[in-house]
C-alpha cells in the first residue's frame, strides 16, 4: 500500500538542497500517513543528478534522523522511483522492513543541468549533445517508420498543458492549442520547446507498508499497489537493434500480469513524458494500440480528461514539474484517493510509467482502490 | 575549436585509422561479431580477443536529427546542422553527419564514407551514396 505522499512546491527554489527537499517531503508524506518518523524502517532515496555524493542515502537518512534496516541510493535515471518503490514493496513482503519511505529530491533548475546536457562518449565533434537530441532521434524514426506526424506528437503535449492549467501545484499553468505547438521555438528536429519538459527543482516521497500495518497505524487514505515490473533496454540509442520498441514492454507485462488485468482494464494513466514521443511509445509498448498507432491513438483529445484514456491528469513532466517521476506516482494515488484536480470520475485503476536515460531503464506501477 | 575525443589506448586505434583514411572497427576473433565504439570486450560473447577491420564505406541512415538551437559553443555558428546515425555495412553503427540538404534525408537511405579533416581532427562522415551533395 501507498499509505502517504509529500512533495515541496515544483519550479525555481534556490537556496534548498536536495537534502533539505527531501527531508520536507518525508515529513508530509509521514503526516499524510499520519506515522510517526520512529516507524521507518527503511529509506530508499534517488540519487540528485545536480550533485551527487557517495552514500547520499545516508545523508538524507542522517537529515531525518531515521535508522534504517534496509535501503541507499538507486540509479536508473527517471526509472527509479517506480523500481525504488518496487523493491521496497518486496522487502515488506519478505520481512525485511515495516514502514518503508521513498523520496526523491532535485534542483538542476537552480543547480547544474550538466546532466542533460552532456555529449554522448566521444562523439562530441559531431556536435551530438544532450538529453532532448537523443529522444528526437527515436521520434525521427517513429515518424518515417509509421507515418507519425508532429501535430500527433502534440495532442500529448496540448493534453498535459490543459491538465497543468488546472492544477494550482503545477509550475507551468499556461494551456496551449496544436498550433501554439507547432511554432513553439525549433529545438533539435523534429522536436520544438514544447515537446520537451520543464527543469525544475523539487522534492517528492512516499510512505509505503503492508495493508495490515496500514491498519495498525491508522493511515486515513492508503491505496493499494496492484502490480509492478522494470525492463531495461541498455543500448546507448545509437547501438539499440531497433530504436521504436523498448524494454517498458517487459515493464509492462510484469506489472500488469501481477495485478491480473490488462491495458483495457486501465481507467486512468500517468505516463512519463519527458519528451512527446515518450507518451506515444509507451502507449504502444503497454498495449494501449498496436506498435506504430499511437499517433492515431492520442488524436482527437482521447488523452484529456474526458477521452478515451486521461493521461497526466497532473500535467506531467510538461506542465506540473520536469521531476523524474515521482509526481506521476503521487497524481496516482490521488486519482485512486479521488482527490485529483483533475479527478477522472469513477476511475478504480490506475497505471504509472516512470523511465530512464534516452529509454534506457523503463518501470511500471499498477495503482488500484480498497 | 570542435570538442576533442579522449583518446584512450583502447580509442587511438580508430583515431589513428581515421588520420590514416580508413574508418576502423572492432571484429571478434571468437564468434565474429562487429562493433563500435571501441569497447575491451566482445558485448555478444565477451571474449577479449579483437582485432580492427577496415570498414567498406558503405552504410545506411537509421536515423537524425537536426539542431536549431547549439548546446555548445563549437557548433553556435554551425547550426543548423544535422546528427546521424549510421549503420555499416559491416553492422557496426556510428554517430556521425551527412553532408547533404535536409529534405534529401530519409531513413535507410545509403550513404558513403567521407573522411573529413575539420579543425584539426579526422572525422568519419557521409556523404548520399546517390551523390546529391549539398556542396
Amino acid at each position: 500500500m501507498i499509505a502517504g505522499v509529500g512533495h515541496t512546491a515544483y519550479g525555481k527554489l534556490p537556496g534548498r538542497s536536495p537534502t533539505s527537499m527531501n527531508v520536507e517531503a518525508v515529513r508530509k508524506a509521514l503526516a499524510d500517513a499520519r506515522v510517526e518518523k520512529d516507524a521507518v524502517d527503511a529509506l530508499f532515496v534517488k540519487y540528485p543528478t545536480s550533485g551527487h555524493v557517495p552514500m547520499y542515502g545516508q545523508v538524507v537518512a542522517e537529515a531525518l534522523g531515521v535508522q534504517p534496516r534496509i535501503g541507499g541510493v538507486w540509479d536508473q535515471g527517471g526509472a527509479t522511483n517506480i523500481s525504488m518503490l518496487s523493491f521496497a514493496a518486496m522487502a515488506i513482503s519478505h520481512g525485511q522492513c515495516e514502514v518503508a519511505v521513498v523520496t526523491t529530491a532535485d534542483n538542476p533548475r537552480t543547480g547544474t543541468r550538466q546532466a542533460y546536457e552532456r555529449a554522448w562518449g566521444d562523439d562530441a565533434p559531431f556536435g551530438w549533445f544532450g538529453t532532448p537530441a537523443g529522444y528526437a532521434m527515436i521520434a525521427r524514426r517513429h515518424m518515417e517508420e509509421f507515418g507519425t506526424t508532429h501535430e500527433q506528437l502534440g495532442e500529448i503535449a496540448v493534453a498535459a498543458r490543459r491538465h497543468g492549467a488546472t492544477n494550482p501545484d503545477a509550475q507551468l499553468r499556461a494551456p496551449i492549442t496544436l498550433e501554439d505547438f507547432t511554432q513553439s521555438r525549433p529545438v533539435v528536429d523534429p522536436f520544438c520547446r514544447d515537446d520537451c519538459c520543464l527543469i525544475s527543482d523539487g522534492a517528492a516521497a512516499i510512505v509505503v507498508m503492508s495493508r495490515e500495518r496500514a491498519r495498525q497505524l491508522g493511515a486515513p487514505a492508503p491505496v493499494p499497489v496492484l502490480g509492478f515490473g522494470q525492463g531495461q533496454t541498455s543500448w546507448e540509442v545509437a547501438q539499440r537493434p531497433t530504436l521504436t520498441e523498448t524494454a517498458a514492454a517487459v515493464s509492462a507485462h510484469t506489472a500488469f500480469a501481477m495485478a491480473g488485468i490488462g491495458p483495457e482494464q486501465v481507467d486512468v494513466a500517468q505516463l512519463y513524458d519527458c519528451f512527446t514521443i515518450t507518451v506515444l511509445m509507451t502507449l504502444e509498448d503497454y498495449g494501449f494500440c498496436r506498435k506504430g498507432q499511437g499517433g492515431p491513438f492520442v488524436a482527437d483529445g482521447a488523452l484529456q480528461l474526458g477521452g478515451a484514456l486521461p493521461t497526466n491528469t497532473s500535467g506531467g513532466l510538461l506542465s506540473e514539474t520536469g521531476m523524474p517521476g515521482m509526481q506521476l506516482v503521487l497524481e496516482g494515488v490521488r486519482q485512486m484517493r479521488g482527490t485529483s484536480a483533475n479527478q477522472v470520475p469513477g476511475a478504480q485503476t490506475c497505471v504509472v510509467s516512470n523511465q530512464g536515460g534516452i529509454m534506457h531503464t523503463h518501470s511500471t506501477l499498477v495503482l488500484g482502490q480498497e | 575549436m570542435l570538442p576533442r575525443p579522449e583518446v584512450t589506448p583502447l580509442t587511438e586505434p580508430y583515431w589513428s585509422g581515421l588520420a590514416a583514411g580508413e574508418l576502423r572497427f572492432q571484429h571478434c576473433r571468437d564468434c565474429g561479431n562487429a562493433w563500435l565504439p571501441a569497447r575491451d570486450e566482445c558485448p555478444r560473447c565477451l571474449s577479449r580477443s579483437h582485432d580492427w577491420q577496415v570498414a567498406s564505406g558503405g552504410g545506411r541512415i537509421i536515423s537524425w536529427v537536426v539542431y536549431r538551437q547549439a548546446v555548445h559553443e563549437a557548433f553556435v555558428e554551425r547550426i543548423p546542422y544535422n546528427v546521424a546515425i549510421v549503420e555499416l555495412d559491416e553492422g557496426p553503427r556510428l554517430i556521425t553527419n551527412v553532408d547533404a540538404r535536409e529534405e534529401e534525408l530519409a531513413i535507410e537511405l545509403p550513404v558513403r564514407l567521407r573522411i573529413d579533416e575539420d579543425d584539426g581532427l579526422h572525422l568519419p562522415r557521409f556523404t548520399l551514396a546517390g551523390g546529391r551533395w549539398s556542396r
